[in-house]
This record gives structure tokens, sequence and C-alpha cells, in this order.
């Protein structure tokens, strides 16, 4: 993809996560570096406890970086106004919305909140980018139902449909395939793929689908505890990094048939 | 959000019982007057009698709108909280802001006594009756706020508001055991809480407030649509999450503070209404939900007054008690209806 290496959408730089508390900090990664473009998809794979979290944290501005930079379009995220990013990144959390009597149409057509007026009234516009959202996510026919009513593979399509209707260049999603059926994780990840191959997005998503992700993602960004891989899944692979996630003693990694074996 | 407009008939519905509730109680109270004398006393020549129009002028219109007011203004200062807490139990009674306005309002009555002199005199003033209560209710919800920015947990917010409760009840009751049986009368007919004390001065303070509470409340009407979602999501949707809670904190503490200083502690209206409204109204759109809540409010509350005015008797029954009787079974229904209560 040469082309589309002109311009950078999201952009890590010396970046080191992790906590602060009462002055003693907690690194978590440090100094990574890594440039994502339009049109691409990447997977961030990782064990648990790796810090997968801590970063789309720090991508999403829900917690600072202890140094480094992060930018998005070629803007620092932590000049940006809040309204500004919103118009810029988009998230798709673990975390279900608050409030379960939100129907799905009005769930989803609150991510239009920063470009709509002081009482949230929808323009045209405003009622394309919902309808779209809707069309792309197969959702059409859970527009009337109640959170509190649908299963989690619904939930998650609508969480993600509410992501689109925010129209950001970049989106950033935490997980979204826990808890689904091997159906609806396929589903969720083609969806995903196809968004930035066809749409021109910026995708960034943390998963624990590692043999799913090898197949779809352009681009993997892998993490273990002291050290990082940013690469195609393929020079991953033939580079042997897969088996640098998990204790080789329980768990390896199999180049030709790309998938993990128990040992 | 999506705006429906497919509830117009819902509101002229709840506007004309409103009417009717207002007429209702206006023509029913301890002294019987005939219904006639009621429309000439407030639209004809005046009622036959003087007595009766001094009634209606004079006690029975300012109590009316005092309910019209204070019932729009506690459910509204419910519907925020829940949205602001995201939790179905908020409400300003259980987070413990009526406990913080009596905790104020036990000072002043009775320590007015304690501390005798000019000091004494001006804490017995009803206008310190209001600052107190309006300070203990905005200084209990600024506490449980702190609170909740350290502890995530919803559930342990509640818990701290029912905390702060049972130590302003404890307070209180240190102050009574040092009292005099005057001023403990007061503070107990206070806390009974009653609509009927307020002159047309005081109404007019009272009604001041709300619309200064309602019109913030109304400005953020946005930002509570996007709270539905939860903190995190909001922010990333671009809303200032420290701007919009301080600005739904003092729009919930002017209306529910300056209620319970007037009419005194009020409980489930503000806890109840929010849910009865969410049964009717299908959307979460607070710019739908606000008027709606307004008008259930001050309707349930009319007909709270009418029931506890005991047309007919010269008895009037605590307002508290009326509400409270009401608003419990509502709540306990709604639970086992849907099994979860949802905001």
């Amino acid at each position: 993809m040469p082309g589309k290496k002109l311009n950078i959408s999201l952009e890590a730089r010396d970046l080191t996560i992790g906590y602060q508390l009462n002055r003693i900090k907690t690194v978590i990664g440090e100094r990574l570096n890594f440039q994502l473009f339009p049109g691409t998809l990447t997977a961030l794979v990782g064990a648990n406890g790796v810090g997968k979290s801590t970063l789309i944290r720090t991508l999403t501005t829900m917690q600072k970086p202890l140094s480094g930079t992060v930018s998005i379009m070629n803007q620092y995220i932590q000049t940006l106004s809040p309204l500004n990013l919103a118009r810029l990144v988009s998230i798709v959390l673990t975390e279900t919305p608050a409030s379960k009597n939100l129907s799905v149409l009005e769930l989803v057509s609150l991510g239009r909140q920063p470009y709509t007026n002081w009482n949230g009234t929808l323009s045209e516009k405003d009622k394309q980018a919902v309808s779209f959202a809707f069309k792309i996510t197969e959702i059409e026919s859970l527009a009337s139902k109640k959170c509190y009513e649908l299963s989690d593979g619904q939930m998650q399509r609508v969480t993600i449909a509410r992501a689109l209707a925010q129209d950001t260049p970049v989106i950033i999603l935490d997980e979204p395939t826990t808890h689904l059926d091997i159906y609806h994780r396929a589903y969720i990840l083609k969806l995903l793929q196809k968004l930035a191959n066809e749409y021109d997005k910026t995708i960034l998503f943390s998963t624990h689908e590692i043999d799913l992700a090898i197949q779809l993602s352009d681009s993997i960004l892998l993490m273990t505890e002291n050290e990082y891989f940013f690469d195609s899944p393929e020079t991953l692979i033939q580079q042997g990094h897969f088996n640098k996630l998990f204790p080789a003693d329980t768990i390896l990694f199999d180049k030709d048939s790309r998938r993990f074996f128990i040992k | 959000m999506l705006r429906s407009s497919k509830y117009h008939f819902h509101f002229i519905l709840l506007g004309i019982s409103l009417l009717v509730a207002f007429v209702l109680n206006l023509s029913l109270g301890s002294v019987s007057i005939p219904f006639i004398q009621v429309l000439k006393a407030f639209f004809g020549s005046g009622a036959e009698k003087e007595s009766w129009n001094y009634i209606l002028l004079n006690y029975r219109l300012p109590k009316s709108v005092t309910a019209i007011v204070s019932g729009a203004g506690l459910s509204i200062s419910g519907l925020m909280m829940q949205t602001l807490f995201r939790n179905p139990l908020a409400g300003p009674y259980v987070l413990g802001i009526s406990s913080g306005a009596g905790l104020g309002v036990a000072i002043v009555i009775l320590g007015a006594g304690t501390v005798g002199g000019l000091l004494g005199i001006w804490l017995s003033s009803p206008w310190s009756l209001v600052l107190a209560s309006g300070m203990g209710s905005f200084l209990v919800l600024l506490a449980v706020m702190a609170v909740s920015y350290k502890v995530k947990d919803t559930m342990a917010i509640l818990i701290i508001g029912l905390m702060f409760g049972t130590f302003s009840t404890a307070v209180v009751s240190v102050l009574s055991y040092f009292s005099d049986a005057e001023q403990l009368q007061q503070y107990v007919f206070w806390s009974f809480g009653s609509l009927g004390n307020l002159s047309w001065n005081q109404v007019g303070i009272l009604t001041l407030c709300f619309f200064i509470g309602l019109i913030l409340c109304i400005a953020t009407g946005k930002s509570l649509n996007t709270l539905l979602l939860g903190e995190n999501y909001a922010r990333s949707m671009g809303l200032h999450i420290k701007k919009t809670t301080v600005m739904i904190i003092l729009s919930t503490s002017i209306l529910a503070g300056v209620v319970t200083a007037f009419a005194g502690p009020i409980a489930f209206i503000g806890l109840a209404v929010p849910h009865l409204v969410r049964q009717v109204f299908h959307t979460s759109d607070h710019f739908v939900l606000i008027p709606a809540v307004l008008i259930t409010g001050s309707l349930l509350m009319l007909l709270c007054d009418t029931v506890a005015q005991m047309p007919f008797s010269t008895y009037t029954l605590p307002i508290n008690a009326i509400t409270s009787i009401v608003g419990a079974p509502v709540v306990i229904w709604l639970l086992v209806r849907k099994k979860k209560l949802f905001f």
C-alpha cells in the first residue's frame, strides 16, 4: 500500500504508558512507536495484563501517557479540545452503555452529539450518518428495541454502529469480540475489515482472537511484557514473534497452520 | 438524539389532568366553598363571603402554586440525579440531600435558642431557614459528588448518601436533646413537610429559584442525554465531564434545596416520578422527559396535597406522610413488574 503511507492517521511517538499513583510510577509499556494509516485494520494482541487496555485508554485520552505523544490526523490528542477530538476518533469499549433503557435508534443517534446543536436535533446530514451506520452493521430491524432486550452479539453491533454514526476517520475498539460466539466474532472482525478496506477508516482493536486477527488484519501490534512488535501478520509469523506471547512450555505457535497448539 | 413528535397526545392529556387537579386542589379544603364561588373569586367579582375570598387568594392559591413548583422541582432534580449518578435509585431524598437540608434547618431552629441574643433573632427569621437548608443540601450533594469521584461504584454512592442521612439524623437528635419543647415542635412540624404556610413573598422566591434551576437543567439537556452512555463514552463524544457535573449539581441542589427549605423534606416524589414517566414515555431523551416529569411531578403533588388536606374536615395530614404512602408502593410495584429499574 505505497500510496496510503502518505498520510498517517494515528501515530505514537516514544509513548510510555502506565499509571502514576502518589509519585510512584508503574510503567507498563515503554517507548512505543508506531504509525497507523487510513484503510488499515490493526489488531492489538498480547497476554492478559501486558497493557493492551492501558494502551487503548491512553490512545483515547482516558488516561495520560507517562511520556511521549500520540497524534491523530497530525494533531496531538492532549492539546485537542474534547469536541475536536470527538470528531477524529470514536471508541467502542468493553462496557455497555450505562442506560439500558435507551432504544437502539436513540443510542446510535447519540453518536451524532459532537455535531448537533444545543438541544441535539438531528440535521439531514446527521440522519444520513445514522442510517449509514444502521445499514452497514445490519441492525435496521433492531431500531425500536431497548438495549436490555439485546443479545451480546446484537449489542456489540449496535455499539459499533454508534461509533460509526460519530463518523470519525479513526475508530478504536477494546476487545470487541469478548462474550461472542465464533460466528459473531468472525462477523464483527469481517465488519471491521470491510470498514477499513472499503470505507478508508483507520481501525485499531485489541483482541484475544489471534488466529482470526492473523487472517483479517493488515498489521498487528504485538505486546509482551518487555517488548513490542509492529508489523504485518506475515512478517511477525516468519520472525516467530507469536511464540513470545505465551510461556513456551504450555502453548506454542505453529507457523504452517498459523495456529496455537497446547503442548 | 432522534426526537419523535408522537408524544403530543400524552402532553395534552397531562396538561388537562394538571388543570383539573389544580382546580380540584383549589376548590377542596377544610372550609367547604361552593365551586361556583371559587370561580367567582378568581374570574368574577369575588366570592359571596369576604372570608372565602381571603382563603382562596391568600391560602389555597399560594398552597397550590407551592405544590406545583415543589412537585416539579423535586421530580426534575430526581431525574437529573438518576442520570448523573447513572443509578435508578438516586433522588433528592435517597442521596441525603433532604437530610442535609434538614440538618441545616435543625441548626437554625434548634440552635437559635442556644445562642440567644441578636444572632438568635436573626437565626429564627424565615430567610435564614432557606439559606441554611439550601446550604445543607448543597454541601451534602458536593460531598456525595466528591466521594463519587473517588469511588466509581454507584452502589457505594447510595450507601454514602444513606450514611450522610444517618449522620444528620444523629446530629439533629443531639441538638433536639438540648433544645426546649417549643423549638423542637417547630422543627418537627418543618420535618413533616407543609405546603400551606408560605406567604406570597415566599412563593415568589420559591418560583424564582425554581426557574433558575429549570433553566440550568434545560441548558444541560444535551449533556444529560450524552451521559446516558456512561462517562467514558460521553467524554469520547466531546463532553466536558467536570463542567457538566458542576452544572447538574448546581441545578439539582437549587431545585431540591429551595423546595426542602420552604416545604420541608418531601419523600419519594423525586424518586418515583421519573420512573412513572418512563413507564408512559418510551424514550430516554431528556428534552421529552424534562417537561413530562415537570408536569407529572406537579400533578402528583397537587393530588397528594388534596388528600393531605382531608377535604371537609379540619384536619391536615403531613404532606411527607402522604407522598411516602403513595410513593413507596409505586416504587415497589415498578420493581416487581419490571424485575429491574432502568433509568
